[in-house]
């Protein structure tokens, strides 16, 4: 039985030294570091993540209360920024039903982090001050999602027809199978095509993802076709993404409302919206800006490392 | 037919891309964070040998090739084509040049190969890994030089040539690795 971590010791020393790295940035810059439920009574309406659940017997309750192990701690911060809570980060297990392979596993640990009064130029400023300081980088580069797909796919991906989508992923190797849905496309494209151009030099941010690609983003006041989002990769790699963000509980509502019809038309179950934030965005949450920022991933650009495996002591298949 | 869907796609399956059975080499998840997840295939066009990548949405479905691998008894060829026998059932199957391709030059008869059926014709055939044949021709033996590592070709009885070491002589039969093409040892008679 191979009973041994899949990291070398060395590198869980390495993991270790960087997670301390982490929180002496955020202790320097005097945000707090919280904590919240892992298992929580809504899970994700996002369309293309999927909760793990579980069961648990509550004593007041006559039947097992259904519980999802979230996918980001996003809505239990954000509840506790609109109780005026401050700066806070947490480092924390994330856990996406489905998701393993190279670069994924089910269970991984998400560093998020959200900055009350932070506008767009100064949250993508924060997680560059984040890898300056733990990757000591002199400073990243910053690209935006509509220049660099003209660059690298040859198409306008916020202007040009679906069939040219089409015909360039189908070019680059998608099978051409049932139409897929505009955004499919455009993650194709940037996974296959765009992606391994990113961050190969410097770290690189990815900004002012499309509109329909928003989540819970607001989108630029001068462009609404995009959103004030942007990821950050390394090398091809994404390591992060954040955003100024969505404040306006109506528009949360719709958002929401969205992604059940989406998930209605590909099949899969309704998640009830979480109330709970949807009272916090009513009660009034402040303007603020966010990011997940993916810590093993980190930990594998820092070490070059081409296997998330190679940075957790037992990933799934050893656990 | 049988349709495969992206979480069934293992190593070794067989589907057919753009009409010609491909054997799928290894099926790698590509996801970004907040968008759709795809499967990443790399495949051989079993055809023409060629590798190939395809992307598939996840949860999307691929036809199946209807490509099967029989363990067949060689027994001769007529010149024109090489000849097959099921062991168990007696069918008798019958292979082109291009399905042979290296295999035939290891073959004299009995050999148990792998022959790779598509719609019931030979795709490919693999010879057994290991072959023990005589060789027929070759310059004479240079006694006890077994350390140098210096070689010779060696014509053997199936027609192929390799390379042996410096002692081996005329007649004698060797262990051939047929991945390689390679002189394993001799074999004592």
């Amino acid at each position: 039985m191979d009973w041994r971590p899949g990291a070398s010791l060395d590198m869980l020393a390495r993991r270790a030294q960087l997670l301390a790295r982490v929180r002496a940035f955020f202790a320097d810059r005097l945000v707090m570091e919280v904590e919240t439920p892992i298992l929580a009574h809504a899970g994700v309406t996002d369309p293309h993540l999927h909760n793990l659940s579980t069961t648990c017997r509550l004593p007041a309750a006559a039947d097992p209360v259904r519980l999802y192990l979230q996918t980001s701690p996003e809505y239990a911060m954000k509840r506790l920024l609109a109780a005026g809570s401050g700066p806070i980060y947490q480092i924390g297990r994330a856990f996406r039903d489905g998701e393993a392979g190279r670069r994924h596993n089910p269970e991984f640990t998400m560093v998020e982090w959200y900055r009350p009064g932070y506008d767009y130029q100064d949250i993508v400023e924060d997680v560059e001050d984040l890898l300056i300081w733990c990757l000591g980088i002199p400073y990243c580069s910053r690209v935006r999602y509509a220049d660099v797909f003209r660059q690298h796919a040859g198409v306008d991906p916020l202007e040009c027809a679906i069939e040219v989508l089409r015909d360039v992923a189908v070019r680059s190797g998608l099978n051409a199978g049932a139409p897929l849905s505009r955004d499919d496309y455009l993650d194709f494209l940037l996974g296959e095509v765009v992606a391994p151009h990113l961050g190969n030099e410097r770290p690189t941010f990815l900004c002012d993802f499309p509109a329909s690609q928003a989540a819970l983003a607001r989108l630029l006041p001068g462009d609404p076709r995009c959103a004030a989002r942007f990821e950050l990769f390394i090398k091809g790699l994404e390591i992060a993404n954040g955003y100024v963000e969505l404040t306006d509980p109506v528009e949360q509502r719709r958002r929401f409302g969205c992604d059940n019809a989406r998930r209605a038309a590909a099949g899969l179950p309704e998640m009830v919206p979480d109330e709970r934030l949807l009272a916090a965005l009513d009660h009034g949450l402040s303007a603020c800006a966010g990011v997940a920022l993916g810590f093993d991933r980190l930990l594998m650009a820092a070490a070059g490392c081409a296997r998330i495996d190679e940075v957790q002591a037992f990933s799934v298949t050893r656990a | 037919m049988t349709t495969y869907s992206t979480n069934q796609f293992r190593a070794g399956l067989k589907l057919m891309i753009d009409g010609d059975p491909c054997n799928v080499l290894e099926n790698e998840y590509v996801k970004p964070g907040k968008g759709q997840a795809f499967n990443r295939v790399r495949l051989r066009n079993l055809k023409t040998g060629r590798i190939l990548e395809r992307t598939f949405k996840s949860g999307d479905s691929c036809e199946g090739a209807d490509v099967v691998d029989n363990e067949l008894q060689y027994l001769y060829a007529d010149g024109e084509f090489w000849h097959f026998m099921n062991p168990e059932s007696f069918e008798q199957i019958v292979a082109g040049p291009e399905a042979m391709n290296e295999a035939a030059q290891w073959l004299k008869g009995q050999e148990t190969c792998i022959v790779t059926l598509y719609n019931g014709v030979p795709l490919t055939v693999q010879s057994p890994v290991f072959v023990n044949l005589q060789i027929t021709e070759t310059d004479p033996g240079v006694r006890g030089d077994t350390v140098t590592g210096g070689t010779k070709p060696a014509k053997l009885e199936t027609g192929a040539t390799v390379k042996v070491p410096l002692f081996i002589e005329n007649g004698e039969v060797i262990k051939i690795d047929t991945r390689t093409g390679a002189y394993v040892s001799r074999v004592k008679e």
